[in-house]
């Protein structure tokens, strides 16, 4: 038996997979000491499906803690020490401004202040070449101040340590043989990659978040053990893989939006299971909506993320860390996003929300402001009465109030077309979001499936596949829960990047394989859980791009031994993968190697493909309710049905509502819902429309 | 119009501003030129048949954003809409019509749906070299300054213009990254079309009238019920800057006038023999990019939101250059002009004005021998100093304002280029003091990796005239090049360094805002703490 724990910003999401069914459980998280919730939640859905903690096998847990200590600044008292000579290289940043019209713009400066920044005589140059040694006589004044601030942690991070890091290591053991009790990160091991502004920030992030992260997992894991649990505990990464706490203790880093990152798991077993090979995964919850392509049965990763992203979550308002990640684009715009009118009279959602305190207006809490519940209350897709089964109450007359006073009357709508506006908004940024997102990564959002999950997303999910021109989506089981149900799916695994450039031409086989071996050496330490069987698939990458461009492309390598006339073989795969990106290769035009990537992941059980089943137009009763349609702008009676009541095989034609017990299902009528073998939803457009 | 229609036309808004986004991506993705790709010196947008500028990427400078604004009606004044081809492309780097020096080459593709013309895509980006001089103000007319080319065809229905290629090709250091360039840029207008059809699709229009007609008449009331808040007046500034042979004057009359806002830069100093010169078109778009900063910034840009602004200079200044003046490093100056803008409002809206900064980028330029002792190295690594402080908080520190584009990292350029930084950190103390600090400019310390001389294209800024401090305000430091225990270097022009010297460049730091004895006790200490001043 199984367990998987997701703890977000106001929900911890739980789920027991128990003779491989699962039960489900959502608590409040408890801010300030998470574990005290994951404990309650936990015993309580063990009692309620008569499990014993004993007969846990394995915990898998991710959580949004780290991303939250860093946005909440609650990190360690920290510093950083760096090359002489390059004390700002935190604050200087990319010396731009992430939005252009703003004259009162903030950047967001370096969680070290300059105060706790110091500098040592040292020196490597681009090629590794150790130019000047570390100079340790003059470190006194450095560690008078470390014993004087009481600092918790260190972060080390020179110029080029990602070619040779062993000015660095010197400084680790110096200070590590000084101040046992000090926690060190130091960037060639964090994040071994050239760009200092992006390695030194993601070591920074790293050391200020170790010893809070150290302490809840040691914490979580006693109680857990004085419990009676007697298992395997692993973490999700945010790469969408597993990992085994000490490694997750070392490099903190890598659970940064581990959360999201179980639902894009899901959301690729899903596209395993129906054979779908273009598929955006969509999670909208009560504060933000995330939004990630999968190609080809696996999501995209990026080595690079943006966390505590300042106003309307902006590009480049962030700080930027480098490590493997689940490419996702994320924007504010979930079930408590605010509505409101701009200057332009155009109506505008988020990025903040009105949380779980006062939450929508509808809630009764105290909320004034309008949100995307109060718009979805209004057009008849939320039946207050029946909200999460009918255990909150929800008042219409609060919503109303609200869209009356903050959106209707600066633009003199009525109440309908105003709550209407609203959501065509919000569907409308979503779908711009997603388009955006897509051709970032040179693709485009027609012929995909969705497939959604997350609190709110089966309410908005058809309205944006119209928009997409999406022509099916899926909605999963237990979809409200689903980034908890993709940590169970989620394999073990490393990944391991180092930079090393060079023109092809130049290509020096034996450098190279040295290099990969090492890698191959270094994931497999890591990987050395026990408890997961040895079936592990090793996989090699290689970054290349035109000298000259500043994209490089990731192309898959062999993994085997390589020769001198392998260059041929590189380039060859080089030009594949850029003529499918691009459209044309450049026949004048050099290659320039740049990083090479190891990642090492265990083989997971092929998803059965689920059995095709004979369907039959469902007869079931129904009630109605009056949702606005959007193109004839009123409200248009639509059948509703309770979603348990629904079996495999059956089919709903048109616009329907199912309702669930944590969520609802909106069909528009351009769609036909069928009940998969599985149980899945397979929205699908029909056709002529 | 029905109150649905509004919503819908709304929605087109977005969607279309999303479309550009889409076209602006594509050309970064694809292009070359570093300061296109890591500095992100693009622009790119969408216009009705009337020429008008209905929507364009947020990402790109000012200073072409607003520009290539008019350069689609010079297009369409050469090639006439009723002429235009499904498959054409057409092109310029005339410095009068596109975007105000020969290294930014503008493209401007028809878009078509179901064989109808709908409007165009214009786009355009900054390619490293084309030929001439270099990338520096030392010429003393544009011919020098590298290959000139007038309104043409790259494409005629669909065919490229190859002799136009192999021609750009022969007139360039860098062939391939030149070309790659320019399939680059035509790439990102094929995009945009391809998703304008789809919008049209969705929404069922056959044309952009409406839409466009509904884009332009809110932009344009929107800035103008900004403008009217501003109390009627004659505003006027002048700002000295350093200039290349001699200082220059920017002298500005600014007219609120109920809901317009009439610039005028007469005596404003004659063109200056070198590089430094400015089109107006370029003029017009710092100025009006100052203006939208402070009087509307949260209207997106486009020909209705530029057009209650009416910005002229007089022939033969240096803020309107007349052809065959050289224009290469126009941004010094033109990079200048919201400072001057300010100065102006600074009388009309007092709380909202900031100090001024340092304004104009300070790149980097270097030019040499390789290790090979054959091939040439040319690196262009973008910096800069602080920005003016604001009536309610300090400036920022080593950030481009106006410009908008990113700096370089050092590991990058000592990756590409024989350089060995030996510094970059603030300049502490450099940002002007006051009851807000400007932004701390920055000291920079470089020399060859190989020990072989080099060369610097300088073209700096602000040296010996600092930027102004603000009510009471003191100004920032001024900038500074020399040799590490040597000589001063002038602030414009190419010059050599030698294999075994150290350059030293200090960026300038911003201007303070309010009198230094009102700062808080807090921001002083933390000031103190943090070594900063």
């Amino acid at each position: 038996m199984r367990l998987a724990i997701d703890i977000g910003g106001t929900f911890t999401d739980l789920v027991l997979e128990k003779n491989k069914t699962l039960y489900t459980k959502k608590v409040l998280t408890s801010v300030e000491k998470p574990e005290i919730a994951v404990l309650e939640g936990v015993l309580e859905l063990l009692h309620e499906n008569n499990v014993e903690p004993s007969q846990i096998d394995m915990i898998i847990h991710g959580t949004t803690l780290a991303t939250n200590a860093v946005i909440e600044r609650k990190g360690a008292h920290s510093c950083f020490i760096t090359t002489s000579g390059f004390r700002d290289v935190l604050d200087i940043g990319y010396e731009s401004r992430f939005d252009q019209y703003d004259l009162l713009l903030e950047k967001t400066l370096s969680i070290v202040p300059r105060k706790y920044r110091y500098v040592v005589e040292e020196r490597t140059d681009v090629d590794g070449k150790i130019l000047k040694p570390l100079n340790i006589k003059n470190l006194d004044p450095i560690f008078n101040k470390i014993s004087k601030e009481k600092f918790e942690s260190i972060g080390i991070g020179f110029l080029h340590s990602y070619a040779n890091p062993k000015n660095e290591i010197v400084l680790r053991e110096l200070l590590s043989k000084k101040f046992p009790d000090i926690k060190i990160s130091i960037s060639s091991e964090v994040c071994p990659e050239i760009r200092e502004y992006e390695r030194f920030t993601t070591t920074v992030i790293n050391s200020y978040i170790k010893p809070l992260i150290s302490r809840y997992l040691d914490n979580l894991k006693k109680s857990l053990v004085n419990k009676g649990f007697n298992c395997s505990f692993l973490l999700m990464t945010s790469g969408g893989s597993l990992t085994n706490v000490e490694n997750a203790t070392d490099h903190p880093i890598r659970l940064v939006e581990s959360g999201p990152a179980g639902g894009v798991i899901l959301a690729t077993s899903i596209a395993k299971e129906l054979d779908l090979k273009q598929v955006i995964s969509f999670d909208m919850g009560g504060t933000t909506a995330k939004i990630t392509l999968i190609e080809n049965k696996s999501p995209n990763k990026a080595r690079e993320f943006e966390v505590d992203r300042k106003s309307r979550f902006k590009k480049g308002s962030g700080l930027p860390i480098r490590i493997p990640v689940i490419e996702m684009v994320e924007i504010g715009a979930g079930g408590g996003s605010i509505a409101r009118v701009n200057k332009l009279d155009q109506i505008t959602i988020g990025p903040d929300s009105a949380g779980a305190d006062p939450g929508p207006a509808c809630y009764g809490l105290g909320g004034q402001e309008p949100t995307i519940t109060d718009a979805d209350l209004i057009i008849g897709k939320i039946n207050p009465d029946n909200f999460a089964s009918g255990k909150i109450k929800l008042f219409r007359k609060k919503s109303e109030l609200a869209i009356r006073e903050k959106i209707s009357k600066p633009l003199k709508l009525n109440l309908e077309m105003s709550a209407l506006g609203i959501t065509e908004m919000v569907d409308e940024t979503m779908a711009n979001a997603a388009r955006v997102h897509a051709v970032e990564q040179g693709q485009d959002t027609e012929n995909k499936t969705l497939i959604a999950f997350g609190g709110a997303a089966p309410l908005h999910v058809s309205r944006i596949a119209e928009k997409l021109k999406v022509r099916k989506i899926i909605i999963p089981t237990n979809a409200s829960v689903g980034s908890a149900v993709g940590f169970l799916l989620a394999p073990v695994g490393y990944e391991v990047i180092k930079s090393m450039r060079f023109f092809l031409r130049d290509f020096k086989p034996k450098i190279v394989n040295d290099l990969l071996s090492k890698m191959n050496s270094e994931a497999e330490k890591v990987i050395n859980i026990k408890n997961t069987s040895k079936n592990f698939n090793l996989e090699r990458f290689v970054y290349m791009r035109y000298f000259g461009q500043g994209h490089e492309i990731k192309v898959k390598i062999d993994n085997r031994n390589f020769n001198l006339k392998d260059t041929n073989y590189l380039k060859k795969n080089f030009e594949i993968e850029y003529k499918k990106l691009y459209g044309r290769i450049l026949p004048h035009a050099e290659i320039e190697v740049l990083t090479w990537a190891v990642s090492l992941i265990n083989k997971i059980k092929k998803e059965k493909k689920i059995k095709p089943i004979k369907s039959k137009i469902y007869k079931g009763k129904s009630q109605i309710t009056k949702i606005i349609n959007v193109k004839k702008s009123k409200f248009i009676n639509t059948k509703t049905y309770t979603r348990k009541d629904l079996l495999p095989g059956n089919i709903i034609k048109g616009a329907c509502v199912l309702v669930e017990d944590q969520t609802t299902i909106i069909v528009s009528d351009n769609f036909q819902t069928k009940v998969l073998s599985n149980n899945y939803l397979e929205i699908e457009m029909i056709k002529g429309k | 119009m029905s109150k649905i229609n509004e919503i819908t036309n709304q929605l087109m808004w977005n969607r279309l501003l999303s479309v550009v986004e889409e076209q602006g991506q594509t050309l970064v993705r694809t292009a070359f030129s570093p300061i296109v790709r890591e500095c992100g010196d693009i622009s790119a947008g969408i216009f009705d048949l009337k020429g008008r500028m209905m929507a364009q990427a947020v990402t790109g400078t000012p200073g072409h954003v607003n520009s290539m604004a008019e350069s689609v009606k010079h297009f369409m004044r050469f090639f006439s809409i009723q002429h235009m081809n499904e498959g054409d492309i057409y092109i310029t780097n005339d410095p009068w019509m596109g975007t105000g020096h020969l290294n930014d080459f503008v493209l401007t593709t028809p878009c078509f749906k179901n064989n109808k013309i709908v409007g165009l895509f214009s786009c355009t980006s900054h390619l490293t070299d084309i030929g001439g001089i270099g990338t520096g103000p030392d010429a003393t007319d544009v011919h020098m300054e590298g290959i000139y080319i007038p309104m043409l065809k790259l494409a005629d229905k669909g065919k490229m213009n190859k002799t136009l290629l192999s021609m750009i090709r022969q007139n360039t250091r860098q062939p391939v990254e030149t070309e790659g360039d320019v399939y680059s840029l035509a790439a990102c207008n094929d995009v945009g079309c391809l998703r304008l059809n789809d919008m049209m699709k969705e929404f069922e229009i056959s044309d952009l009238n409406q839409l466009s007609n509904f884009i332009y008449t809110k932009s344009v009331n929107a800035v103008k019920k900004e403008i009217k808040k501003i109390p009627n007046g004659v505003y006027k500034n002048s700002m000295k800057v350093d200039g290349f042979e001699k200082p220059v004057t920017l002298n500005a009359t600014l007219i609120v006038k109920e809901d317009k806002i009439f610039m005028d830069y007469n005596g404003t100093s004659q063109k200056s023999l070198y590089g430094i010169n400015v089109p107006l078109s370029y003029t017009r778009a710092y100025t009006g990019f100052g203006l939208s900063c402070l009087i509307s910034p949260e209207v997106p840009n486009n020909a209705g939101s530029l057009s209650p602004y009416d910005i002229n200079a007089p022939e033969g200044t240096i803020l309107n250059a007349k052809y065959p003046a050289s224009v290469c490093a126009r941004h010094i100056i033109g990079q200048m002009l919201p400072d001057v803008v300010f100065g102006c409002l600074e009388k009309a809206i007092p709380d909202l004005v900031p100090a001024e900064g340092a304004s104009c980028l300070w790149n980097l330029t270097f030019r040499g021998q390789q290790k090979d002792n054959k091939s040439i190295f040319a690196i262009t690594a973008v910096t800069n100093g602080g920005t003016g402080a604001r009536p309610s908080k300090d400036g920022l520190s080593a950030t481009a304002y106006p410009s908008g584009v990113k700096g370089t990292p050092v590991e990058i350029n000592e990756a590409v280029a024989p350089l060995l930084f030996l510094k970059k950190e603030f300049k502490t103390g450099s940002g002007g003091k006051g009851k807000f600090r400007g932004g701390d400019g920055q000291i920079i310390e470089i020399k060859s990796s190989l020990g072989k001389d080099m060369e610097i294209l300088a073209a700096y800024d602000r040296i010996k005239f600092p930027p102004r401090g603000r009510k009471g305000g003191e100004n920032g430091k001024p900038g500074l090049i020399k040799i590490k225990n040597g000589r001063k270097l002038n602030g414009k022009g190419t010059q050599p360094i030698k294999g075994d010297e150290i350059l030293v460049v200090e960026t300038p730091g911003g201007g303070g805002y309010g009198l230094f004895k009102k700062r808080s006790k807090d921001l002083l200490n933390q000031d103190k703490e943090n070594e900063l001043i």
